[in-house]
């Protein structure tokens, strides 16, 4: 298989309202999500990812376009054929929506059972299920007996169960804490590694894409803004929205005290242009900012800055301060050098 | 109290429990399958039949709106038909069960609603048929508050069953109003009241236990 896992194509999902008008969830989707990759969509509540999410399974059906996955066209499929294509598609929820009545055993041999597999064939597997997310301590235990990310543990361990080729994760971390979600991020790369799988999620944190994403699209207002890979949208965001999800993560901010009296031009000569520096790779800003002192004389004031890692490549940025007249020159010089520039606005 | 009284009061209190256990037992094979199918049928829901939820709906409620007094003397010619005779206390148990059944099946309509609606979407997610998501998701997760609710049934069932003297239904609610009051035994009534309160203490402590044997989930006014 060389296509796409999924593939959207021209997606559009409108909900009909009484009183006519339709609300636009969805506005001509084109998006193909790589085989065995872990891509993720990121936007804000309300954007459209969970209706979007919902296509891949057939929760929800487009109103014009197509949904393709493993090739099968989701949109078009019978009641019987939508079931067959759930079973090759997991799914792990915000609220982990586990059976309260049964046991962490019993949970993940729901879907075993609901697919009509042998009691004798789903005992041995269900075990393995739960050695493979750590919870063969738990195997006998309620979901109120256990922490949340134990219960997402049997989330993902009860999606596997049917043995799919693409998991959804519908915000699986957004109900736990920081380390909690570190752990859940972890099981879920170790699955895509281990066993090849697809793993489409959405989510409003850019930290989860930061840590296990290798590719990402943006989206607001129900059309896609941005999408690539991980690092590419991170070191040059073309979107403003991925720009502001961006500085939530990367955690370089212009200070509050520049940011109020920030405006788009110079108001004098003696203005100085705020400039953010990207940096990627094995890039050293520190050298260059010398640099570009020493051989060119250009006084640069560090406003704020922080080093990140996506996936295992390191990424940077600087908030600098520098004269507006030797802008242009200071970018040139930089971006010359491998660094990647934006004007953020003038002071004074 | 003569000795000769406590054969009768316990010959009538089998009667009772006679007439309970049978009409709860019918009700709820009438009325479960409705509860289910009412809290599914909205339009849009699991088995989307909305005029058919709409029809059964008004008959459900008919039936809850007719005193039953009333309901087990109109009823006479279609207990005959069922029965053999209208009359007795096996006579007594259709209008009995038809007065159960859309309780039971209100009481069982709002236990699976109240089951959190992204369990279906997870068990529709795992191409689970509807007649799966409710054999193993909505009536599983559903039964404290089914027991729950079949506990409520049978209390109410156990003060019908005492209107049943009407149509010669016996039973303790017949005894307490022939010997109690008709003929003046005023301890006969005090009996028969004592062991209605008795009969529905023990039930509701029965149901309670067994709800609590199959509530799972964390225990309230606690932690998470």
């Amino acid at each position: 298989m060389t296509g796409p896992a999924i593939s959207f194509q021209g997606v559009t999902r409108r909900y009909p309202q009484k009183g006519g008008g339709d609300v636009v969830a969805l506005h001509d989707i084109w998006l193909d999500v790589p085989q065995g990759a872990i891509t993720g969509i990121i936007g804000r509540s309300g954007a459209g990812k969970s209706t979007l999410l919902r296509m891949v399974n057939g929760l929800e059906r487009p109103s014009a376009g197509k949904v393709i996955v493993n090739d099968h066209d989701v949109g078009a499929a019978s009641d019987a054929g939508l079931r067959r294509i759930r079973r090759e598609v997991g799914m792990i929820f915000q609220h982990f929506n586990l059976l309260a009545s049964r046991t962490v055993a019993e949970n993940i041999a729901l879907p075993l059972e609901i697919a009509g597999e042998d009691r004798a064939r789903i005992a041995p597997r269900v075990a393995e299920l739960i050695e493979r997310v750590g919870l063969t301590a738990q195997a006998g235990r309620y979901p109120a007996e256990l922490s949340g990310g134990q219960k997402q543990r049997v989330g993902i361990a009860r999606a596997l169960a049917t043995g799919p080729r693409v998991l959804l994760s519908d915000e699986a971390t957004s109900a736990l804490d920081p380390d909690t979600t570190r752990q859940v991020l972890d099981l879920l790369q170790a699955i895509n590694r281990d066993l090849g799988l697809t793993i489409l999620l959405i989510t409003h944190e850019m930290a989860v894409v930061r840590d296990i994403c290798s590719h990402v699209a943006v989206i607001e207002a129900g059309r896609i803004v941005e999408t690539g890979e991980t690092y590419a949208v991170f070191s040059k965001p073309a979107h403003a929205t991925t720009r502001s999800f961006l500085t939530g993560v990367t955690g370089v901010a212009v200070p509050q005290f520049v940011a109020h009296r920030m405006q788009e031009t110079p108001q004098s000569p003696e203005a100085e242009a705020v400039l953010q520096i990207t940096f990627i790779g094995s890039h050293a800003t520190d050298p260059m900012l010398a640099r570009l002192t020493a051989e060119r004389g250009v006084s640069v004031n560090i406003l704020a800055g922080a080093i990140e890692e996506i996936g295992t490549r390191p990424f940077g940025s600087l908030i600098v301060a520098l004269p507006a007249q030797r802008l242009e020159e200071a970018r040139r010089f930089l971006e010359e050098h491998g660094l990647l520039t934006e004007v953020l606005g003038h002071v004074g | 109290m003569s000795a000769n009284l406590i054969p009768i009061l316990w010959q009538a209190t089998l009667q009772t429990l006679y007439m309970v256990a049978t009409s709860t037992l019918l009700g709820t094979l009438i009325g479960g399958p409705l509860g289910v199918f009412l809290a599914t049928s909205r339009r849009g829901e699991l088995l989307s039949a909305p005029w058919l939820n709409t029809v059964l709906g008004l008959i459900v409620n008919a039936a809850r709106s007719t005193p039953f007094i009333i309901l087990v003397v109109a009823i006479i010619p279609f207990t005959r038909l069922i029965a053999g005779t209208s009359i007795g206390t096996t006579a007594a148990i259709v209008p009995l069960t038809i007065a159960a059944a859309p309780f039971i099946a209100r009481l069982i309509e709002t236990a699976i609603r109240e089951v959190d609606a992204g369990l279906i979407e997870a068990a529709r997610a795992m191409g689970a048929t509807p007649g799966q998501i409710v054999r193993k998701v909505l009536i599983p997760e559903a039964m404290p508050g089914i027991i729950l609710g079949l506990t409520l049934a049978v209390v109410s069932l156990i003060g019908y069953s005492a209107m049943v003297g009407a149509v010669g239904g016996e039973g303790l609610g017949d005894l307490g109003i022939r010997y109690g009051y008709q003929r003046f035994m005023p301890e006969v009534m005090l009996a028969v009241v004592v062991i209605l309160i008795v009969l529905v203490q023990l039930v509701q402590s029965a149901g309670e236990w067994i709800a609590a044997r199959f509530d799972k989930r964390a225990p309230r006014n606690r932690g998470r």
